[in-house]
């Protein structure tokens, strides 16, 4: 099977989930706060245009729905509180410092090729045309990973954790024509109470270590000797 | 089918009901009073399950597996209620929490049970998976109510780790669908788990095992499996003491649920392949991992709260362990185990809320005395204490011991293993336990207002399942290993 002898509204799935991948690494390699905003609004937008293309292309009406979810939650919703969070923080012109920037893009690579790797025996079944968009899921979910591993600062954390749900969406949509209803539901709230629940951190966080750098936050620890955490007020 | 709406729908209600009411003294009342109704609807459903066989409408499936933890999740609920009335308006007068924070809690208490009903009586996989998230963004605002910089860190690490974890359930469960649409005759149904497990021989082999190590990994993490377990003692001993109790007495057997759900499927999709045991295997692993290695971080724990996270970390392991075996001995064992867990656990971390208030400190170099200064409680303790280190004539004793059969009869190697798991965690509660309940009490060291009932029932519980299991029970118990293991024990 080549390209070629895939309709028109396949390869434009094939494309526009390559994109997806490309802003996930755009996302890894992104240092300014807004830009990776922006780079994740855009994500989100690709993910929703996948779901829709995938509506068209089954005719499958409830599909719609959810890419207007998408859209609406992960292209617009989220990207703009974090963008008010980020502001509200002053934050703005925080560039933060990654460190082994070579590394960490050569371990987003290798990653990728592990994706592969993993989906090659699902890859033998008939299914042929559905391996790509379950090995580009997979990576976007796992280079969400490494980026919220890579990253010290709580809100590149939370867009590396976001972008890991675009990828399930992502799964989701283009893979299995969509989850049930209930279950899109479901989710998209689940992820609009954790978006909601993060902002709530970002301050908390700010306001216990004054910064918002994860780093600083290593007062429980295994063989801590010196202070013992959590004592309850005596009566 | 209106015993299972009240039973699971009464905490939603309440978690609405508890967010606006301004009267803290009505909520903690009101609270105890929809634990109390939600016991009363999970008891029906169960006579009515019992009597007349699994129930699947609407959306809901409940057989003899789940009504089961329905039942004791109801329960244990109620019981951390009936506790958490006095213990937190202490914490309330005291000043540490603020009269907003405490409707929070209130709210998400009943929240949280909510969504864990939800999680356990739902037959939708799809389901299962937001309320088991449901049920983590419920309580991380808990785990940082007190606001200290160790429980903002805490509430954060359980957030970002769950989060994680749970990411990779949520791709096995899409893989689970993937592989159902190729399968079944209606692809629409394809993360229903009855229709699942009745096609679970026609799904893709390879599809499900790959779906199944991504689901353990996820639903693994709020089991706390090690080398997953990070968040836990974190999240279980920063947060308020009555959260600790039910965390550890029920939201680590939901993650374990689900991981036998998913097994069922596996194992009929695996069944004909070159290695149909996979799953299982993997659970043995992982299990066994988390046993021992848990049971050595015991030692070195300084926390009296960490310390008794670290030995529900252990006793889950036993517990996977011991349903990756398979097989009706060790079923029903792990089965019984996670009863007598949760009901002892549950116990240990209400006795240990008091403790910490006699001593004014969690850390365990200055809880000294117990027993001299407030009898209830250190005995309490002690007796809590040698309850889930597994000595007879307590439950944990029977199904430790039954769990010890099982692997002498299915893996006799792995027996030495388990018997050193269990003595090491035994010193490691024991060394620390000793100088907290007897030793020296500070002089200025005063008895709090205790209401020990919750422990005195559970404990009475487990002495009773030690001495004699009940006859309805243990054909309850049956049932459920039939449904998980394929046949009886009894």
């Amino acid at each position: 099977m080549t390209l070629m002898h895939l309709s028109l509204t396949e390869q434009s799935v094939f494309v526009l989930a390559a994109l997806v991948l490309l802003s996930s690494f755009a996302l890894l390699a992104q240092t300014r706060l807004l830009s990776a905003v922006h780079a994740f609004a855009w994500q989100g937008a690709l993910v929703a245009a996948v779901t829709a293309l995938m509506a068209s292309a089954g005719d499958e009406p409830h599909l719609y729905l959810s890419a207007a979810l998408t859209l609406t939650l992960k292209a617009l919703l989220i990207p703009w509180m974090l963008h008010r969070l980020i502001r509200r923080l002053a934050l703005e012109r925080h560039v933060e410092t990654v460190r082994r920037p070579a590394v960490i893009t050569l371990a987003g690579a290798a990653i990728v090729v592990f994706c592969y790797w993993v989906v090659l025996p699902i890859a033998r079944l008939e299914l042929a045309a559905t391996r790509n968009i379950l090995a580009i899921s997979l990576s976007v979910v796992l280079l969400g990973l490494l980026m919220m591993v890579a990253r010290r600062q709580a809100v590149s954390q939370v867009i590396g954790f976001m972008s890991m749900e675009n990828g399930l969406f992502l799964a989701a949509a283009a893979a299995t024509g969509g989850m049930p209803l209930v279950v899109e539901l479901g989710v998209a709230f689940d992820v609009l109470v954790a978006a909601v629940l993060f902002g709530v951190f970002f301050l908390q966080i700010r306001d216990s270590i004054d910064s918002l750098d994860v780093d600083r936050l290593n007062r429980l620890t295994e063989t801590d000797t010196t202070t013992v955490p959590g004592t309850e007020a005596r009566p | 089918m209106i015993a299972l709406l009240v039973a699971v729908f009464t905490p939603a209600l309440g978690a609405a009901l508890l967010a606006v009411l301004p009267n803290l003294t009505l909520a903690g009342w009101l609270n105890v009073a929809l634990a109390a109704t939600s016991v009363g609807g999970a008891v029906t459903l169960a006579v009515e399950i019992l009597n007349s066989g699994a129930l699947t409408a609407h959306g809901f499936h409940i057989d003899a597996f789940n009504i089961y933890l329905v039942v004791l999740t109801a329960f244990i609920g109620l019981t951390t209620a009936i506790f958490s009335r006095p213990y937190m308006s202490h914490v309330c007068q005291s000043g540490r929490v603020s009269r907003t924070h405490m409707r929070l809690y209130h709210a998400m208490f009943q929240g949280f049970m909510f969504t864990m009903l939800v999680a356990l009586t739902t037959n939708n996989l799809g389901v299962l998976w937001v309320a088991v998230e449901g049920a983590t963004l419920a309580t991380v605002l808990l785990v940082s109510l007190y606001r200290t910089p160790e429980a903002v860190e805490a509430a954060w690490k359980y957030f970002i780790l769950c989060g994680v974890g749970i990411a990779q359930a949520l791709f096995g469960t899409v893989l689970v669908y993937f592989a159902a649409q190729h399968a079944l005759p209606d692809p629409s149904a394809g993360l229903t788990w009855t229709t699942l497990h009745a096609h679970a021989a026609q799904l893709h082999p390879t599809v499900m095992s790959i779906a199944f190590v991504f689901l353990l990994v996820g639903y693994g993490t709020k089991v706390g499996l090690v080398p997953l377990h990070n968040w836990l003692p974190d999240a279980h001993s920063e947060g308020p003491t009555p959260m600790s109790a039910v965390l550890s007495g029920l939201l680590l057997n939901i993650g374990l649920y689900a991981i036998v759900r998913l097994k069922m499927l596996t194992d009929g999709a695996l069944a004909q392949g070159t290695n149909p045991h996979l799953a299982g295997q993997l659970m043995m692993g992982f299990g066994l991992l988390s046993f021992v290695v848990a049971g050595l971080f015991l030692h070195r724990q300084r926390d009296i709260k960490r310390m008794f996270s670290y030995s529900s970390i252990e006793h889950m392991g036993l517990m996977t362990f011991a349903f990756g075996i398979g097989g009706p001995l060790a079923t029903f064992g792990a089965l019984l185990h996670m009863l007598v867990h949760s009901l002892t656990k549950s116990a240990i971390f209400v006795t240990v809320g008091h403790a910490t208030h006699v001593a004014g400190t969690q850390a365990i170099d200055h809880i000294r005395g117990l027993i001299r200064t407030q009898p209830a409680v250190g005995w309490g303790l002690l007796i809590g204490v040698v309850a889930i280190s597994g000595f007879p004539p307590f439950g944990v004793f029977t199904s430790e011991f039954l769990l010890l059969s099982a692997t002498m009869q299915y893996w006799p190697w792995l027996t030495p293993i388990l018997l050193t798991g269990l003595v090491i965690a035994f010193a490691g509660l024991f060394r620390h336990l000793q100088p907290m309940v007897y030793g020296a009490a500070p002089i200025e060291q005063r008895a709090v207002r205790a209401n020990m009932l919750p422990v005195a029932l559970h404990l009475g519980l487990v002495l009773w399942l030690g001495l004699a299991i009940p006859g309805f029970l243990s054909r309850w118990l049956d049932q459920a290993t039939q449904l998980i293991a394929g046949s009886h024990l009894l």
